[in-house]
């Protein structure tokens, strides 16, 4: 029964029977600059508004003045969790609006860099849902190992969270003996982590009475929400960007696209956790077929793209078509061909889409990004409604509302 | 389910309304006026041939050099169990720009259309709470239009003939 039925209020008394709370914006509980007005009764919640833009940076207006290399440092601030499958995503996109090709030890070792990149969004969504729930150990265990991954990264592009990694047509260098062997230690080491971290929660009573049921929705109102990635794959509904549309030689993998049923933070977690071994595994065939590459196969780092790939720095020095290749890209001179494209990938959040219109200038005509969480966001007041203050916090952070993504 | 199929179908029930018919890298893209706009999206999602019912993306495009139809509102569309996907357009007069809202067919679009107001000052009629989102309430301008270029005019310190756009 609700409390207020037991207050009464002498007339003309400006006083209301529900409290107003401030959620955010910098509140500790929601991981990033979300403001939620909510109104409640008690402790439960009657309505939430949510605000967002505390950390809009222009970012599609700022890409209608640059070329298409410098893109990529603002994709990086867009989901900073998981920054590769950005880059990669807007690589890919460009690459298909050149018409460009890519070898397939190129498609292999994106595919490695993606999915770490995916262990790595989940594992921090994860272990945080835990640490909301008050279970603080798996963050510790599971948080060593973005360590590992970061490792990798900066051992292929030389930078840990805004990675900038890749180019169009490939890689900047050959990924060094140094980087497989970080990833291997994380191949051998990561599983046996993931594995106790799944044991301290999985069918841990205390987890499971926190987060089933809570912020629970319908594959129906999910898909008309807009729900993409892991959490409309919670809801039962089996969309992954991988399968539908395979890119980046997606297709030649074995993987199972883990679906929950109820769509609530359990659930959702589970799918997260399914979805980090699926990526393990991937890796492992990746890997594999990257080993089998020899002798000048496995010197194959980029596709045959002079116009947008930079040269080598000892060609620029030596010879006059590398060098005039250099100039032309550093300056952004050159012309992007004409044309409108919408591509996709399934980045750790859901479909992260790029739709660029080009009329054949330096820089985009338009640019805009299909951000997954700034859409299933707004779904936050339903999954709230009516469920108490601390499940609030739960959702937010088992929905993996990331501020950059949000925001843009 | 083909692009050929579903222009078919769309060209049976509206006849000369779609007009402007592509496939830029493989996507069908048309487009409508806007008195057309909720009419095509709601046959797109009722039909059970088309059934597109998931909205991925929707976002307006400024073209100022044509007159009477400088903004452009673009959806995506999705049919998930085909995996077939639509691109479809509408053009509106920057005088003018008014068009009905998606909100009643697609939750998603709530806070894509604000995205769209807020960015470009399209007045989507029937949207249940128009304002601006991520940019501030006091903003009197939309920004995203070409008439605000990016870098501060009063610069003249950078020759433009040479570099950049």
């Amino acid at each position: 029964m609700s409390q207020s039925e037991h207050i009464v209020l002498p007339e003309g008394s400006i006083e209301k029977l529900t409290t107003t709370l401030n959620l955010g914006p910098t509140h500790p509980a929601t991981h990033g600059v979300f403001q939620n007005v909510l109104e409640l009764d008690g402790e439960r919640i009657l309505s939430a508004v949510s605000t967002v833009g505390y950390i809009h940076r222009a970012f599609e207006k700022l890409a209608e003045r640059r070329p298409l290399y410098q893109i990529t440092p603002i994709t990086d601030r867009l989901n900073y969790c998981s920054s590769p499958l950005n880059n990669m995503g807007w690589h890919l996109t460009c690459e298909k609006l050149l018409g460009v090709t890519t070898p397939k030890r190129v498609d292999y070792l994106r595919i490695i860099i993606m999915e770490l990149s995916r262990i790595s969004d989940h594992l921090i969504c994860n272990s945080i849902v835990g640490v909301d729930s008050g279970a603080y150990s798996g963050f510790l265990y599971l948080m060593q190992f973005r360590e590992l991954i970061y490792e990798i990264y900066e051992e292929v592009c030389g930078s840990r969270l805004t990675t900038n990694i890749g180019r169009i047509g490939g890689f900047e260098r050959n990924f060094t003996n140094v980087a497989f062997e970080k990833l291997e230690q994380f191949l051998a080491t990561y599983p046996k982590q993931l594995k106790e971290f799944e044991t301290l929660f999985t069918r841990n009573r205390i987890f499971m009475d926190r987060t089933i049921g809570c912020g629970a929705i319908t594959a129906e109102r999910a898909m008309n929400y807009g729900f993409t990635g892991p959490n409309l794959r919670a809801t039962g509904v089996d969309y992954d960007v991988r399968v539908h549309t395979p890119y980046s030689s997606y297709e030649d993998f074995d993987f199972k696209i883990p679906v929950g049923t109820t769509g609530d933070c359990y659930d959702r977690f589970l799918v997260r956790n399914e979805e980090m071994w699926e990526s393990l595994s991937i890796i492992n065939q990746a890997y594999k077929k990257v080993q089998e590459f020899k002798g000048t196969d496995a010197e194959v780092f980029h596709a045959d793209v002079p116009a947008y790939y930079l040269p080598e720095k000892k060609d620029v020095y030596t010879k006059m078509e590398a060098l005039i290749y250099h100039f032309k890209i550093i300056m952004g001179e050159t012309d992007i061909p004409a044309g409108e494209l919408y591509s996709s990938i399934e980045a750790a959040n859901g479909e992260l889409g790029f739709y660029i219109i080009s009329d054949g200038g330096r820089t985009p005509y338009r640019l805009h990004f299909r951000r997954p969480c700034f859409i299933y966001y707004q779904a936050y007041p339903e999954l709230t409604k009516g469920g108490m203050l601390s499940d609030a916090v739960i959702t937010m952070s088992s929905l993996n509302l990331i501020a950059g993504e949000l925001d843009a | 389910m083909t692009n050929e199929t579903i222009q078919k179908k769309l060209t049976e029930k509206f006849g000369d309304a779609l007009t402007d018919w592509q496939e830029p890298y493989g996507m069908l893209t048309f487009s409508a006026t806007k008195d057309f706009n909720l009419k095509v999206l709601q046959f797109l999602f009722d039909d059970e041939f088309l059934s597109f019912r998931f909205l991925t993306d929707l976002q307006a495009v400024h073209y100022p050099d044509r007159t009477g139809e400088e903004l452009a509102v673009v959806y995506h569309l999705h049919n998930l169990t085909d995996n077939v996907r639509i691109r479809f357009k509408v053009f509106l007069d920057i005088q003018n720009p008014s068009v009905f809202s998606a909100t009643a067919l697609y939750q998603s679009a709530n806070f894509m259309e604000r995205e769209t107001y807020d960015f470009f000052g399209v007045n989507f009629v029937g949207h249940p709470n128009l304002i601006r989102i991520l940019n501030v309430d006091e903003m009197d301008y939309f920004p995203m239009r070409k008439e605000f270029p990016l870098e501060d005019q009063s610069r003249v310190d950078k020759d433009d003939d040479m570099f950049g756009r």
